[in-house]
């Protein structure tokens, strides 16, 4: 569209800055994937091309269970923090109200500022306290209670910058308000739920200490997993373990792209 | 009040609830004991002993030497400003790439928009461990930059960057932009052209507009995004402890080291509940001049 | 809405639920990387029971752990002066090792040993040495002493690497400077914090082992302090790096297998126990991990290799120091010198 790249034009620095974003994004990347490659122990010195990693990485069933329990914890956790956040996010932006309900916001972020070795005691206490074994349960609702806050606010923030007068325009147009939710709100609101999915996603897989004090016996979590591995033997194993894990999500999000037609995934207002 | 408004008053905090519940069952509530830990004693071997004490808040202000003395707790507020500093450093450097980038991102076709922001989030799906490791392999003197830089001959000798607060900041950089560029991006997205063209026509500078149109309309963007990088990146531990060298220690590290080696727990919670006040208190003062201002 | 919510918020969690333990499982905590898949497989063929390991990386983060409360574990793996912590807490429970068919094959030194009198909390798995490591390319004049740690010549000077716990960087400052283990004299104490902080401008890196070795293979730094088995791996990624026995002495540690109170499955854990020690598994372990083992004939099938390592095989006439268990006191003590070096 003319007016789209003319307003490109308009600032110029801001191309070079986005590429350089994703330069800088990859650097790191590019070499630890290359090392998964690599024939030798070390993940510093390239020793010449190998396959084996893989080998390994996939032949090695701790780290599978380990996978497998990280993926399903993040995959509830986010679900969870998304279904929380949404009624949240509606109640905190509405029509000719200037309030925006700060308490909610301290009361949201606490679990961003308490710092995570914190977050698991408290939690592990107090579930040994009340006698809750919910084994993966447990790991779950830990993680859905710090992934809230990531959750949250994109969809807040997305809901303000929506015109409210789409809103009372809907009201007038839809008999019910779970209608207007359904027709209005929700498509708009798309891609703020799924960048809010996508970070509680990242920040529940990347967790690592608190999932270390929750986990019962058998919970072990990928990065968990990695974090002991990292004290004892960083071998090229844990790179082409990450490079599967890269894959696998990539698939997943294919998939997920695929199968619901772009909606699901669509980032754009498609308006 | 009518009584249509209460109802609707009443429908409204219904959205809340949910979440409140959750997080006060499984957050207040365990923050609380975490709170009465630290105006217990100590244990002998790590954990508290149910007999109170202020030993804590004590230890906050006064750090006790190795013959006994007690001196004021200078360094705590050098690690306090530290953390604060290297936190505040990071969502700038965050916000000066990520809202450019989102905003180019926003610009694109619908299809290329999903794909960009995915190629943004690939990286992110490999372990936050993994991905300081891959930095510190970059960084090193011998490592790929450094030895561009040599072979290119614009410098003789290696940069030395590793385990710097350079190293901590870029760090911390790589595991918080996508905080920033999603919610900016969500209100970005959700900019009108027709509104930003016609601001063209009005001023006479791209600046002006950006400066006068563009950024109050993305506030709520831009606000999120800065919230979810400074406030987790102050108690950030892992990334600082292995970029920086261990060699200075940051509040994140501090409070951890009371719970695993120090065995004190309670000053452990102390300064967690030091370090929350200090961040809430800043929370509700910001949002009552931001309503003054808006008021 | 908020009932469908309810609703699918209370079914996740109970889809979620771990079933309860069935018998026939064994719950192991350990370091990473530490328990041999083959020693695993092996235990699991010949008893049927379904083993999960579960790691941790750092003693003092297990310990925070099972203090809080957590943790089904069957079998924890420690180091040797966490023995008398864990059994003072309740933490870990009798073992009966006496009672165990292969009992007699424990090397005298571990029968009863000084960090577990009653000789019943705890069962040898790997013990090894904590000295420093040296890369002869940049340096190639024989070193005897801790000096050139603390003291580095200029071609290692701002490439040195420490360990960063307390319980290793303490004792290693201590045994060059002839002060006892856990000291709570505030004069020893100052000496070792002066020590320290005038070692630091030459310290690059104060990390974990296995980073060290990285940074060590990849020439970031150039004399690094290290434990025996990771100083091997070292050597065996560039030759030229070298373990070096210093005439103060080596501290030496031993880590071990124990049973914590809380164990649901204690019978499984005993049959573990003396599982790993038989010769052959014990030898299995060591190729495994690089270390020594304490059983009689567990030399026999180590890889040849290991068994003449200069890492494993401490020279005559150097002293060993076993690390020992401070006093809540002396490690307050020890947290203080810490806090001090690195705020």
């Amino acid at each position: 569209m003319a007016t789209s790249t003319r307003k490109l034009t308009r600032f110029p620095m801001f191309g070079t800055i986005t590429v350089l974003l994703y330069v800088f994004l990859y650097a790191p990347i590019s070499v630890f994937i290359l090392f998964a490659f690599n024939d030798s122990n070390t993940v510093s010195v390239w020793s010449g091309f190998t396959l084996r990693w893989f080998g390994v990485a996939l032949s090695n069933d701790a780290l599978q269970k380990a996978g497998t329990n990280t993926l399903l914890v993040a995959f509830s956790a986010t679900i969870m923090s998304v279904l929380l956040s949404i009624p949240a996010a509606l109640a905190t932006v509405r029509p000719g109200q200037s309030s925006s309900a700060p308490w909610f916001l301290s009361l949201v972020s606490l679990p961003l500022i308490t710092p995570e070795i914190v977050v698991g005691i408290s939690l592990l206490s107090f579930f040994t306290l009340i006698g809750l074994d919910l084994g993966r349960g447990n790991i779950i609702i830990a993680h859905t209670v710090f992934c809230l806050p990531f959750a949250y606010l994109p969809i807040v923030s997305r809901l303000r910058s929506i015109d409210m007068g789409i809103l009372e325009a809907a009201d007038d147009l839809y008999a019910t308000r779970w209608a207007r939710f359904r027709m209005i709100v929700l498509p708009l609101l798309l891609p703020g739920i799924t960048s809010g999915a996508m970070l509680a996603f990242i920040v529940s897989f990347d967790n690592f200490i608190v999932s270390f004090m929750v986990a019962s016996a058998g919970g072990t979590t990928l990065p968990m997993y990695i974090y002991g591995m990292a004290k004892t033997q960083i071998t090229p194993e844990l790179n082409a373990l990450s490079v599967i894990v890269m894959m696998v999500s990539l698939l997943l999000l294919l998939i997920a792209y695929v199968t619901t037609r772009g909606k699901l995934l669509n980032m754009g207002s498609g308006t | 009040m009518t009584a249509v408004a209460t109802r609707e008053k009443i429908q409204r905090l219904q959205g809340f609830l949910p979440s409140v519940a959750v997080l006060i069952a499984f957050f207040v509530i365990p923050l609380a004991i975490i709170v009465v830990y630290s105006f217990m004693t100590k244990g002998p071997y790590g954990g508290v002993i149910p007999e109170f004490s202020l030993d804590a808040y004590r230890k906050i202000i006064l750090q006790e030497q190795l013959d006994g003395s007690f001196r004021l707790n200078y360094p705590l507020i050098v690690i306090l400003w530290r953390s604060v500093f290297l936190a505040f450093v990071t969502t700038v450097l965050c916000l000066l790439i990520g809202f450019p980038a989102a905003y180019v991102i926003a610009q694109q076709s619908d299809r290329m928009k999903t794909l960009l922001l995915i190629f943004i989030m690939i990286p992110f799906w490999s372990n936050l461990l993994i991905r300081t490791i891959a930095w510190i392999v970059l960084l090193r003197d011998k490592g790929p930059i450094n030895s561009f830089l040599m072979a290119t001959g614009i410098i003789d000798h290696p940069l030395s960057m590793l385990f710097t607060n350079g190293a901590i900041v870029v760090g911390l950089v790589y595991v918080y932009i996508p905080f920033m560029i999603l919610p900016i991006y969500t209100s970005v997205e959700r900019l009108d052209k027709s509104v930003v063209e016609a601001a063209f026509d009005l001023y006479a500078s791209r600046f002006q507009v950006f400066l006068k149109v563009i950024v109050p309309l993305t506030m709520p963007g831009i606000i999120a995004g800065c919230f979810l990088v400074l406030i987790p990146s102050i108690g950030a531990f892992v990334t600082p402890d292995l970029l920086g060298g261990g060699r200075k220690l940051m509040i994140g590290t501090l409070i951890q080291r009371q719970f695993t080696e120090a065995r004190d727990w309670p000053y452990g919670a102390a300064l967690s509940a030091v370090l929350l006040l200090l961040v809430i208190i800043a929370l509700l003062a910001q949002n009552r001049a931001g309503r003054r201002k808006a008021g | 809405m908020y009932r469908k919510l309810t609703i699918a918020f209370v079914l996740g969690l109970a889809a979620s639920a771990a079933p309860a333990y069935a018998e026939g499982k064994l719950n192991i905590f350990n370091w990473a990387g530490y328990t041999p898949p083959d020693v695993v497989e092996r235990f699991e063929k010949e008893t049927g029971i379904d083993v999960t390991i579960d790691t941790y990386d750092t003693n003092e983060s297990m310990l925070a752990k099972l203090k809080a409360g957590g943790g089904d574990f069957d079998i924890i793996v420690a180091g040797h002066n966490f023995v008398p912590l864990l059994r003072d807490e309740k933490l870990a429970q009798k073992i009966g090792l006496a009672r165990l068919a292969n009992y007699d094959n424990l090397k005298p030194d571990f029968i009863k040993p000084s960090y577990d009198p009653d000789g019943d909390y705890s069962a040898p798995w790997q013990g090894g040495s904590t000295s420093f490591l040296v890369d002869t390319a940049v340096y190639d004049k024989p070193i005897d002493s801790y000096e050139t740690l603390f003291n580095p010549p200029p071609e290692l000077q701002g490439k040195a690497g420490m360990l960063k716990g307390a319980a290793d960087l303490i004792p290693v400052a201590e045994q060059y400077l002839g002060i006892p283990f856990c000291t709570e004299d505030p004069a020893e104490l100052q000496k070792v914090l002066d020590l320290l902080l005038a070692q630091k401008p030459n310290v690059k890196v104060y990390s974990g082992g296995a980073s060290l070795r990285e940074q060590m293979v990849s020439g970031e730094l150039a004399i690094t302090q290290n434990y025996s088995g990771q100083a091997l791996r070292s050597r065996r990624a560039k030759s030229t790096l070298s373990y070096i026995y210093p005439k103060e002495g080596v501290q030496t540690w031993q880590d071990v297998q124990l049973i914590p109170a809380q164990a649901q499955n204690y019978e499984n854990a005993r049959k573990w126990i003396n599982f790993t020690m038989q010769p052959d598994v014990a030898a299995m372990i060591s190729n495994h991990a690089g270390y020594a083992n304490g059983i009689k004939g567990g030399d026999a099938g180590m890889k040849e290799e290991l068994r003449t390592a200069p890492e494993i095989n401490i020279p005559e006439g150097i002293p060993t120091k076993p690390t020992e268990t401070c006093t809540p006191k002396g490690n307050e003590l020890q947290d203080r010198i810490v806090t001090q070096l690195l705020q």
